[in-house]
C-alpha cells in the first residue's frame, strides 16, 4: 500500500504549509458524491486522527484514512500546470472511470 | 481530470454541490424571496402558500409577529405595528415628514429611530425583523443553510440608504453577495441582460409607491440613466377609490373603523377582479345590518381612477426626458408590481412607449425573481465563463486623491464597471517624511477643492528615507454595492491604514450631471491650473533638495564659484515661486537649476560611492 507525491507537488506542498503557518500534513481522501461516484478531497492536516494511516513522501506527511485507502492505492499525486490552471492531479491506477467534467471518479 | 486545490481541514467542496442563495425583494408594502433550484426560478411560500410577505412587523408584549399577522393588526396599534419602513432606510429626522406617520419618531445620530413597545428600534432592526422572516421561510424551505443573498433596492437608493440595508441584512444573519437595482432585477428576470445592448424601462406601479426607471444595455452592463416616480401613488390609492365611490353610493356620512377596513377590503377584491372579468360585485353587510350590493363595471373602475393612472405618466415623460430617450426608442418595457395587472394601466404605458409592455412574469415577483438569479451566479453555481454578463453597474464619478499642490490624481475613472479594485504607487515628497495624509475626492476636475471631498486618514510609520525613496501602494476598492473603501501600505515596512468610505448622503442624479457638465467646460482651465500646480510643486521640491545638498556637501565638493552659481539658480527659482503663477517662468528656471545642479549631483554620487566602497575588498563585493 503505497500513496506518493511527485517532487512538483512535494514542492507545492512544503511551500503551502509554511505559507499556511500550521499543519502537521496532508490528507488525501475519497468521498461518495459526485455524478459519477467519488470524489478526491484534498485538505490541510492540523491533526492526526486515530485510524489515520501515514505515508512519507519527499519529506512531506501524508494522512489517508482507512476507508479511502483502497481507492487511493498506488496513487501518484501530481502539481500540473494546464494553460493558466495550476492544480494537483491524481495519477490514480483504480480508475475505470470518470465523469465528463472530471470532479468525480469511479472504480 | 479536473485540477484539485488544497481545501482547509473540513472544507472541501463536494463536487456539483450547489449552494443555496435567495434573492430578496425587500419592499415598501411586500417582500417576497425566490431561489433558483435545478435551473427553475421559484418564488418560495409560506406555510399557507402565500409568496408575498407584508413588509410589515409589530412589536407586541408577547414578542414581534412579521407579516400577515402584523398588517392585521395595523388599525387597533398603530403605534407599535411599523409600515413601509423602507422609506425611513437611512434618512436622518430632518428628511422625514414625522407629521404624516402615527409613530414616535426619534432622533438618533445617523438615522432617526422610533420608539415602540419594545423600546427605540432603528429602521435597520425592523428591516432586519422581515428579512429574518424570508430567511427562516428560505432556510425551512431548502433545508440548509443559505450561502448569501441579493436583496434589491431602488435605483435612486443613495449610500446610506444602500448601507442601512446592508446592515439589516447582517444584523439578520444574512450574508449580502450584493445590493442590486431592482429595476435592474427586473431586467434580469426577463433576460435582457443577453441582448447584446439596448435601452429598456422599468414601470413599477407597487402597492404604495411609483418609481420609472429607465436603463441602458451596453456589453453586458446595466447602466441607470435616470430614475423618476412618486413616492405616494400605489395600488392602495386605487382601493381607496373604490372605498369612496361605494361610501358615495351608501351615503355614509361617517362610516366607522370596521365599516372602512371592510369597504376598502372588498375595494381591493373588486379591483383585482377587474383585471380579468368585465364587471365585478361587490357585497356588503353595515353596521346596521343592511346589506347591500352593487355592481361594479371595468368602465366605471376606469373613470374612478384615471387621473392616478395618468399622474404616473409625467414621471415616466421626465424620466425619458432625463435619460436623453424618446419614448420609442426604447427597446423593452418591464411592468413590475401587482398594480401593472390592471388593464388601464397596461393601456396607458402601451400608448405612451407604442409597444405591447412585457407582462409575461409576475408582476409581483419579477424583482426577486431577478434578484435570485443574479444571487445563482454569485453563489457560484454557474460554471466559469458564463459570468461576464455580471458587470451590471458602473460607478457614476471618478474616484481619486489628493496630490501635493492641490491636485486630483484619479485613481478609479468615471464609468469603471463595479466591483472594481485599482491600485497606484506614491512616493514621500520629503526627506525623512514618516507620516503621509490621504484625501479621498470624487469629481472630474484637476483641483481638489473643485471636488467632493469623501474622507480623510492618515499613513503614519514610514521609516524615514529620502524624499521618493518610499513606495506607498494605495488600493481604491468599490464592492458590488457602490462601497469604496481605500487603503494605503508602505511597501519595505509593511504598515498599513484604512479607511471606509460611507459618505452620510449620496450624490443625486441631478449633482452628478452637474459635476460632470462643469468639469467638461472648464477642462481648458483645469488644465493650465494643474499645469501651473505641478510646475509649482516640482519647483519647491528642487528648491528643497538643493538647500538640503548645499548643506550637507556644498563646502567639501564645490567651488567658491560654482557654489555661488548654484545659489543664485535656487533664489531665482525660489523667487519666482513666490511671485506664483507663471507656469511657463517656473519651467525655464527650474530646467536652469537642473543643468546647474547636474555636475554637483554627479560629485555627490561619486562621492557617496567612495564613501559606500572604501575599506571594502573587491572579493567581498562579488559574492
Amino acid at each position: 500500500m503505497t500513496i506518493t507525491l511527485s517532487e512538483a507537488a512535494a514542492r507545492h506542498v512544503q511551500k503551502s504549509l509554511v505559507k499556511r503557518g500550521q499543519g502537521v500534513g496532508l490528507r488525501l481522501a475519497v468521498k461518495t458524491s459526485g455524478c459519477s461516484g467519488l470524489a478526491y478531497a484534498i485538505e490541510f492536516a492540523d491533526a492526526l486522527q486515530p485510524e489515520d494511516i501515514q505515508f512519507a513522501s519527499h519529506g512531506v506527511t501524508l494522512l489517508v484514512d482507512p476507508k479511502s485507502l483502497p481507492f487511493l492505492d498506488g496513487t501518484e499525486l501530481d502539481f500540473v500546470r494546464e494553460g493558466l490552471n495550476e492544480g494537483f492531479k491524481f495519477n490514480n491506477p483504480n480508475v475505470k472511470s470518470a465523469c465528463g467534467c472530471g470532479e468525480s471518479f469511479g472504480v | 481530470m479536473a485540477l484539485l486545490q488544497i481545501a482547509e481541514p473540513g472544507m472541501s467542496a463536494a463536487p456539483h454541490q450547489h449552494r443555496l442563495a435567495v434573492g430578496i425583494d425587500l419592499g415598501t408594502t411586500n417582500s417576497l424571496v425566490a431561489t433558483v433550484a435545478s435551473g427553475l426560478t421559484r418564488v418560495l411560500p409560506d406555510d399557507d402558500g402565500r409568496m408575498l410577505l407584508p413588509s410589515v412587523v409589530r412589536y407586541t408584549d408577547a414578542g414581534i409577529v412579521v407579516g400577515h399577522a402584523a398588517q392585521s393588526a395595523q388599525t387597533e396599534d398603530p403605534c407599535n405595528t411599523i409600515v413601509s419602513v423602507k422609506r425611513f432606510m437611512g434618512r436622518s429626522l430632518a428628511d422625514v415628514d414625522a407629521s404624516a406617520t402615527p409613530y414616535a419618531l426619534v432622533d438618533t445620530p445617523g438615522m432617526v429611530s422610533l420608539d415602540t413597545r419594545a423600546g427605540v428600534r432603528s429602521p435597520v432592526e425592523v428591516s432586519a425583523e422581515i428579512l429574518r422572516t424570508l430567511r427562516d421561510r428560505a432556510e425551512a424551505s431548502l433545508g440548509g443553510d443559505l450561502v448569501g443573498a441579493v436583496i434589491t433596492v431602488p435605483a435612486y437608493f443613495d449610500d446610506a440608504q444602500r448601507q442601512a440595508t446592508k446592515d439589516a441584512a447582517r444584523l439578520a444573519g444574512l450574508n449580502v453577495l450584493r445590493l442590486l437595482n431592482e429595476p435592474t432585477a427586473a431586467a434580469i428576470a426577463y433576460g435582457l441582460d443577453r441582448a447584446a445592448h439596448g435601452t429598456f424601462a422599468i414601470y413599477d406601479l407597487g402597492g404604495g409607491t411609483f418609481d420609472i426607471s429607465v436603463l441602458k444595455l451596453s456589453q453586458g452592463m446595466f447602466e441607470v440613466l435616470s430614475t423618476a416616480g412618486d413616492a405616494a401613488l400605489g395600488g392602495d390609492d386605487f382601493d381607496h377609490r373604490i372605498a369612496d365611490w361605494l361610501r358615495q353610493q351608501l351615503a355614509l356620512a361617517a362610516p366607522s373603523a370596521g365599516e372602512t377596513r371592510m369597504m376598502l377590503a372588498r375595494a381591493r377584491s373588486a379591483k383585482e377582479a377587474l383585471s380579468s372579468a368585465p364587471v365585478t360585485k361587490i357585497a356588503l353587510t353595515l353596521d346596521d345590518g343592511r346589506s347591500v350590493s352593487f355592481d361594479l363595471s371595468r368602465e366605471q373602475f376606469e373613470l374612478l381612477t384615471g387621473d392616478l393612472v395618468s399622474r404616473s405618466m409625467a414621471p415616466v415623460r421626465r424620466a425619458l426626458r432625463d435619460a436623453g430617450v424618446a419614448a420609442d426608442e426604447v427597446d423593452g418595457v418591464v411592468m413590475v408590481g401587482g398594480s401593472t395587472r390592471m388593464p388601464q394601466v397596461r393601456a396607458a404605458v402601451r400608448k405612451l412607449f407604442g409597444q405591447e409592455p412585457l407582462t409575461d412574469l409576475d408582476p409581483d415577483q419579477v424583482v426577486a425573481i431577478g434578484a435570485a438569479i443574479q444571487a445563482d451566479v454569485l453563489a457560484g453555481n454557474k460554471p466559469a465563463g458564463e459570468e461576464s454578463w455580471l458587470l451590471l453597474d458602473v460607478c457614476p464619478l471618478s474616484l481619486g486623491l489628493e496630490t501635493m499642490g492641490g491636485l486630483v490624481e484619479k485613481v478609479i475613472p468615471r464609468n469603471s464597471t463595479i466591483p472594481a479594485a485599482r491600485a497606484q504607487e506614491f512616493t514621500t515628497y520629503k526627506d525623512g517624511q514618516t507620516a503621509m495624509a490621504i484625501h479621498v475626492v470624487q469629481g472630474e476636475r484637476e483641483l481638489v477643492s473643485d471636488c467632493r471631498s469623501l474622507a480623510r486618514f492618515e499613513l503614519r510609520g514610514i521609516p524615514p528615507m529620502v524624499a521618493g525613496a518610499a513606495r506607498i501602494r494605495i488600493t481604491f476598492q468599490i464592492d458590488a454595492d457602490g462601497l469604496l473603501s481605500v487603503s494605503a501600505r508602505e511597501q519595505t515596512s509593511g504598515v498599513e491604514s484604512h479607511i471606509e468610505v460611507k459618505p452620510s448622503y449620496g450624490l443625486s442624479d441631478a449633482q452628478i450631471a452637474d459635476m460632470l457638465i462643469d468639469a467638461y467646460g472648464k477642462a481648458d482651465s483645469d488644465m493650465a491650473a494643474r499645469m501651473l500646480r505641478e510646475a509649482q510643486v516640482e519647483a519647491r521640491r528642487l528648491v528643497d533638495a538643493t538647500e538640503a545638498a548645499l548643506a550637507e556637501d556644498g563646502h567639501a565638493l564645490l567651488t567658491n564659484d560654482e557654489f555661488v552659481a548654484i545659489q543664485a539658480a535656487m533664489y531665482a527659482l525660489a523667487e519666482a515661486l513666490e511671485a506664483g503663477d507663471d507656469s511657463t517662468k517656473l519651467k525655464l528656471l527650474s530646467e536652469a537649476l537642473n543643468a546647474a545642479t547636474t555636475e554637483f549631483a554627479g560629485l555627490r554620487m561619486n562621492a557617496g560611492i567612495r564613501r559606500a566602497l572604501s575599506g571594502t575588498r573587491v572579493s567581498e563585493l562579488q559574492s
